[in-house]
């Protein structure tokens, strides 16, 4: 069973040029003990997404969907009280820019300590101390003093692995990581990736990671959705999506990659994603897909069945000999 | 962005003036409460314009036998005097009408001494030496550790209480914030790369002073020019109120107010109307001031 | 923390200096013979005038006359009023606990009730209550206080008949003054209703005097929670399912102190010149109504001591929010 289970979230947000659609009908289900991997462009709506599911963007959006449920509970219909109890405790999420992600006014300790307090029955003591062991976990050196410190005083791969020891503070069930090495030096990147697939295998937990970066992908997740101008146009176990990718952005993407290139000069996607007004009729991809034809320009391609990587697309790629197509 | 356009030359800046203009005003209108402020300020400037054509009498004329009357809606007002009279007959209506001109020139007077000298100064600040500029800023430092009314109404005590030496003390106490507003503009434009293609250009110091630098400076000295012509109105007020600013019988707002305190508890409307003249009027700058502040904000930080 | 304390110090030195040579100036540049000119209507005997110029020292050098006023200043000694012939100095201190009750009075409800309305507009942005509460804002910044307090007089003492029109306290009570904070001495005297007369003499004159500061600190909270609260650590603190209230009581309320601390200390300078107004207008004993007095009476000495005063007490609190500034804001205070 999925611990998590969305079917057709969308996100509207309004703007002063009307309704701006940031997610589009987006499905994603995550087991425990599972790494899924979102990948996209910026602004294709990856962290929108997943900002909705914990109840984190702003009043001005709209929030719809035909399920949002985590472990079989609605998350749609329960009172904010009792969301906030889930938030943070069995759902926990980390964000892109560490350095601006703590508050500047309270030490590092106070802030997981704050956590603890919300959601945990602990003393006092016991506090202290599950925040020293959580320090030691995430590979903080020092934690005893290092948890006296304010943000400013330790470095954006230090804050990143504070971040990541409050997430994981009250044991979550899964942990929604959203482009957690992004802001963060090349070296330190590897370090904070190892660290969150490492604390995966050993807690058991569900991890959703959000990133731009293919190679992230290949080396970390389970299964892959890509997102692309707000729609799930993919998604694939790892190994299947790098070897037979179904829709042509997945294809373009990878081809994009500078260990895959086959030619002296790296290819590249033209055009640009889609904003609030250019939207196109039919497939969102359309203009910038070699293989678009007329139908693609003016009719919305179906989803796929499984065994075509549920592949938004009018003509997959790729399509095993035994699958069965569908058409719009 | 704004740096390339300056960079490029007079025609393409001058081309580009109405666009700004336009885009501007479409900031502005946005924010209802700075629309309503400009038509209020709009009809006090022409009130202080046309103030003998408006009112219907001599603002000093007095009617010995209607001494503070109450106005038309109340029991023994009339329509000879729609707001009532004061204590010695004169019709309130005519001397708040003409009480506006005093306002206005209190306020245009302070804002251009002020702002004047206080860009000048701050020009001068940010392009001067290091000594100079210290010893600039801790002059206006001492200025501004006296309470602004204070050092206004001291100053007015020893020049004397006129309405003109206040505008004179409130220009000067009020002329510190521009000189720092300038200043720290000027050393946040200067470090920019079109101030030093200027130099490299080979422009003399004048010339960057005046043509380059400060065109670029000029949003926050606005605002702050709306500002200080409610501050200089409500401080000239505030004098007037305490006697040190325009005499009896001026028909100056706060001077009003001060010739009707003693008849607070017994004839309420001629305490009540110079006051809410003061506040209507300042609170419509203020809002302007707001809506200028919120029009002009965006590019500045786009910059 | 210590260099930022030096810093601002070494700033505070050179000011200082420049406001005593600024009321030093203040009797020397007064058009004509200063004891002429300060003796104005009264007149003055030919004795009375020597007396003067010996006790001014006008006969002396200029830089000398300085280095006395100076050195008098240094050791509290700001020359003696024309009036009452009593020491300025002494007389500042014996008024001036009046002006400090009412100001604190004044930026208590400033702060009891800007702080809360400020975190509520922002909290509530664009609706009804922000409108209400900012319209309002802006109304009590652009009030002209004198007129506001005369038309609370006729509200709350004319036709209410609940507060008194002027004065500290009640004539009935009669006691000593040892703090000279009416609210305690009048607690202290045991007195039947003295306590009650003193708040009541207080309340109407601290809320006129509260009113500017009060739209100034609602105005720049909710500036300053509006921006914290677009802030990533914001939204950090709501993913931990933190309650709304903490998210913005604590979390984000915290950081916006930081500038709206600046605009409270900066406050205290329009404090003390609003106390000029409505000290006048409530008759209320302090350095304000002195002030005002002591220049229709050209009473310069005082005048000049009570410049310099107020001054260096703007300052000193100046100096003081520099360093709570650096206290409040970790990143000033541990470098």
């Amino acid at each position: 069973m999925s611990l998590l289970k969305i079917r057709n979230l969308g996100v509207e947000f309004p703007t002063a040029g009307g309704p701006f659609k940031a997610v589009d009908g987006v499905d994603v289900d995550v087991a425990a003990g599972e790494i899924l991997a979102i990948v996209g462009e910026s602004g294709s709506g990856k962290s929108v997404s997943m900002l909705a599911t914990m109840g984190l963007l702003p009043w001005t959006a709209t929030v719809t969907a035909d399920e949002l449920s985590f472990d079989g509970r609605d998350l749609r219909r329960m009172p904010p009280r009792e969301r906030r109890n889930l938030i943070g405790a069995d759902l926990a999420m980390i964000f892109q820019e560490p350095m601006s992600s703590l508050n500047p006014c309270f030490t590092v300790g106070f802030q997981i300590r704050e956590a603890l307090r919300k959601h945990t029955d602990l003393t006092r003591e016991g506090r202290h101390k599950r925040c020293v062991e959580l320090f030691e976990m995430v590979g903080i050196p020092d934690p005893e003093r290092r948890l006296k410190a304010f943000p400013h005083q330790l470095s954006g791969g230090m804050n990143q692995r504070v971040m990541i020891a409050m997430a994981l503070s009250c044991r979550p069930r899964l942990l929604i990581a959203d482009e957690p090495t992004t802001a963060l030096d090349v070296t330190i990147q590897a370090q904070i990736l190892d660290l969150l697939t490492g604390l995966q295998k050993e807690t058991g937990m569900g991890l959703i990671l959000i990133t731009h970066d293919m190679g992230v992908v290949a080396e970390t997740a389970e299964r892959v959705a890509v997102q692309y101008a707000g729609q799930k146009v993919e998604d694939q176990p790892v190994g299947d999506l790098f070897d037979h990718p179904h829709h042509p952005y997945t294809a373009a993407l990878l081809a994009a990659l500078p260990e895959r290139a086959t030619e002296k000069r790296l290819p590249t996607i033209p055009g640009v994603v889609p904003g609030q007004h250019d939207r196109p009729a039919g497939c969102l991809f359309s203009p910038r897909c070699k293989f678009a034809d007329e139908r693609c320009h003016t009719v919305p391609p179906p989803v796929q069945p499984p065994a075509i990587g549920q592949a938004r697309c009018h003509y997959p790629l790729d399509v095993p000999a035994h699958a069965e197509q569908v058409s719009a | 962005m704004a740096d390339a356009s300056s960079q490029t030359g007079r025609t393409l800046i001058d081309a580009d003036r109405p666009g700004r203009l336009a885009e501007f005003w479409s900031y502005f209108r946005e924010n209802r409460g700075a629309v309503i402020g400009l038509y209020v300020f709009t009809a006090f400037l022409l009130t202080a314009i046309f103030a003998p054509l408006l009112a219907p009498y001599d603002p000093s004329q007095q009617f010995r036998e209607a001494t503070l009357q109450p106005p038309v809606w109340q029991d023994g007002g009339t329509w000879a005097f729609p707001l009532g009279t004061d204590a010695v007959g004169r019709d309130m209506l005519s001397r708040l009408i003409f009480g506006a001109r005093f306002s206005f020139f209190v306020g245009i007077v302070v804002v251009v001494v002020a702002a004047t000298g206080g860009i000048l100064i701050g020009l001068i600040a940010g392009f001067a030496p290091k000594w100079l500029d210290t010893l600039i800023m801790r002059l206006m430092d001492i200025i501004l550790a006296f309470p602004s009314l204070l050092l206004a109404l001291v100053l007015v005590a020893i020049l004397g209480p006129t309405l003109l030496n206040a505008m004179i003390a409130i220009a000067l106490v009020l002329q510190p914030h521009y000189v720092r507003l300038t200043r720290a503009s000027v050393l946040s434009e200067r470090a920019k790369d079109y101030v030093t293609s200027a130099r490299v250009a080979g422009a003399g110091r004048v010339r960057m002073m005046f043509v380059t630098v400060l065109p670029n400076c000029l949003s926050p000295i606005i605002v702050q020019a709306a500002l200080s012509f409610s501050t200089a109105i409500l401080d000239a007020a505030a004098l007037g109120f305490l006697g040190m600013g325009a005499q009896p019988p001026t028909p100056e707002w706060g001077t009003m107010l001060a010739d009707a305190r003693e008849f607070v508890l017994r004839a309420w409307w001629v305490v009540t109307f110079p006051g809410i003249a003061i506040l209507v009027t300042v609170l419509a700058i203020n809002l302007m001031g707001d809506g200028l502040r919120d029009a002009l904000d965006p590019k500045l930080k786009r910059s | 923390m210590l260099r930022f304390l030096l810093t601002r110090l070494g700033t505070f030195v050179p000011t200082f200096i420049g406001v005593t040579i600024i009321s030093f100036a203040f009797i020397r540049v007064l058009p004509g013979d200063p004891i002429i000119v300060m003796a104005g209507e009264r007149g003055m005997t030919e004795e009375r005038y020597l007396e003067l110029r010996e006790q001014f020292g006008f006969d002396r050098p200029l830089l000398v006359q300085y280095w006395e006023y100076l050195t008098g200043i240094l050791q509290g000694d700001l020359g003696t009023s024309f009036v009452t012939n009593r020491p300025v100095w002494d007389q500042f201190f014996s008024l001036f606990p009046a002006t400090l009750e009412l100001s604190l009075c004044a930026i208590v409800i400033a702060v009891a009730l800007g702080l809360p309305a400020g975190v509520i507009a922002a909290v509530y942005r664009g609706k009804f209550f922000d409108r209400a509460l900012m319209t309002t804002a802006l109304v009590g910044y652009s009030m002209p206080i004198f007129w506001w307090a005369l038309l609370l007089i006729i509200v709350f003492s004319g036709n209410l008949g609940w507060t008194p029109v002027s004065g500290r306290i009640g004539l009935l009570y009669f006691f000593d003054t040892p703090t000279g904070f009416m609210l305690i001495d009048s607690a202290m005297s045991g007195q039947d209703g003295a306590l009650r007369s003193a708040i009541s003499h207080l309340i109407l004159p601290s809320f006129v005097l509260a009113t500017i500061p009060l739209a100034v600190i609602a105005r720049q909270t909710r500036s300053a929670m509006l921006e914290v609260l677009s802030e990533d650590y914001i939204r950090t603190a709501r993913a931990k399912g933190l309650s709304p209230g903490r998210v913005n009581g604590l979390h984000a309320l915290r950081n916006a102190l930081i500038p709206v601390v600046t605009v409270i200390g900066l406050s205290v300078g329009t404090l003390l010149a609003g106390a000029i107004l409505t000290e006048t207008i409530f008759s209320w004993p302090g350095i304000g109504k002195w002030m005002v007095d002591s220049i229709y009476r050209r009473d310069y000495p005082v005048v000049q001591g009570g410049l310099l005063m107020i001054a260096v007490i703007v300052m000193i609190v100046n100096l003081v929010v520099d360093m709570l500034y650096g206290l409040i804001n970790p990143k000033i205070r541990k470098r």
